[in-house]
């Protein structure tokens, strides 16, 4: 009976947009995280709708992600809003904000299994950006300050030198 | 520091602070596992002045940081109550503590702060970080974060609660709960140390 309410939340979940994927379990997440083979960088960046400091620098990945947008970059911007709102609260908020990047939710409340997959040094606390290129990573918890502290945080990637 | 309690209580409460803190330096990353907490004296939402060593006759305290206004705070909240319900008669009391900045988030003002415990009917005391000088002693990053410590104010236990956050009905690790029993009976907590999502605590910048 419960996985059949799961599965029914899931069906619903999944309806949050057309380029929105659902991660019910943090096993199916992870290949995000693990994309090395490919010279593209992935920025992701976990947040929630009910996180200010977040909710605050969304535009500057959005920024990214239009200005970069020439370049071999995915930016990501994983919600780890709870289940239960991602009709309510997740599905009108990127409708209203007309959001360009992708965005999917991680929906796993498991929490303690998978923060520290994601970066040892996560502390759990959102806002929270992994940067990564093959097997170079960068983490950060906390905000960005503005948009060109966030793109001082993406572009040495795209250093020659590296 | 400075409340109705005057002058006196609060010069007190300096000197206790610059006493306890001296040993960690500025840079202190926070407590770890086996570390001795830091005592503290802040104004409770029951009106008192709390310090950790005027509880009687406890074998341990169950701090928590944690806020008004943050959702997971939120999702947890039943289950803190819950938690003092059940552990405070065996001599494990919550201690709540809020160590939101109000003037950036206005929701965990202490007026606040007074209406949330009275409404939800706290059994235990919630306290205000008043000064922000208690989370950064404790190393608490976000709410909610609790901070197990036995009668000795050693830590024995850092994390979350329980394993899910949002589904109470698929809880399979009460971490907190197995940490007092391990505890209880001369052992070390297994996992003493979990992560959890949580709203990084709120401080001006």
């Amino acid at each position: 009976m419960r996985k059949l309410t799961l599965l029914a939340a899931l069906m619903l979940a999944l309806s949050i947009g057309k380029a929105q994927k659902v991660y019910e379990s943090f096993d199916d997440f992870a290949p995000l995280l693990a994309q090395t083979q490919n010279d593209t960088t992935y920025v992701i960046n976990f947040w929630a709708t009910w996180c200010a400091p977040c909710v605050k620098e969304l535009p500057y990945f959005e920024k990214l992600h239009q200005a970069m947008a020439a370049q071999k970059i995915k930016v990501i911007l994983v919600s780890l809003d709870f289940r239960k709102d991602l009709e309510t609260k997740l599905k009108p908020f990127l409708e209203q904000r007309q959001i360009s990047a992708s965005v999917a939710a991680l929906v796993d409340s498991r929490q303690a299994l998978w923060i520290d997959k994601i970066d040892p040094s996560w502390s759990g606390a959102v806002p929270a950006t992994l940067v990564y290129r093959g097997t170079q990573r960068q983490f950060k918890e906390g905000e960005f300050e503005n948009f060109e502290d966030l793109q001082q945080f993406v572009l040495h990637f795209f250093d020659p030198k590296n | 520091m400075k409340t109705k309690t005057g002058f006196g209580i609060g010069f007190f409460a300096s000197v206790l602070f610059l006493l306890t803190f001296i040993p960690f330096g500025p840079t202190n990353p926070g407590l770890k596992v086996g570390d001795i907490a830091p005592d503290f004296q802040l104004k409770s939402t029951s009106g008192k002045m709390v310090t950790l060593k005027d509880y009687k006759n406890v074998k341990g305290y169950i701090v928590v940081f944690t806020c008004n206004t943050c959702p997971y705070a939120q999702a947890y909240e039943q289950r803190i109550i819950d938690l003092h319900n059940k552990m405070a008669p065996m001599g494990w009391p919550v201690v709540a503590i809020m160590p939101n900045d109000p003037s950036v988030q206005p929701g965990d003002g202490f007026d606040k702060m007074m209406e949330r415990a009275k409404e939800k009917k706290y059994p235990f005391e919630y306290l205000l970080d008043d000064g922000q000088k208690v989370f950064p002693a404790y190393g608490a990053v976000r709410t909610p974060h609790v901070f197990l410590l036995d009668k000795d104010r050693k830590v024995r236990y850092i994390g979350g609660v329980d394993d899910n956050s949002e589904d109470e009905t698929l809880i399979t690790r009460r971490y907190v709960e197995e940490a007092i029993a391990a505890v209880e009976k001369g052992a070390e907590p297994n996992p003493n140390l979990t992560k959890t999502v949580g709203c990084m605590i709120k401080v001006k910048k």
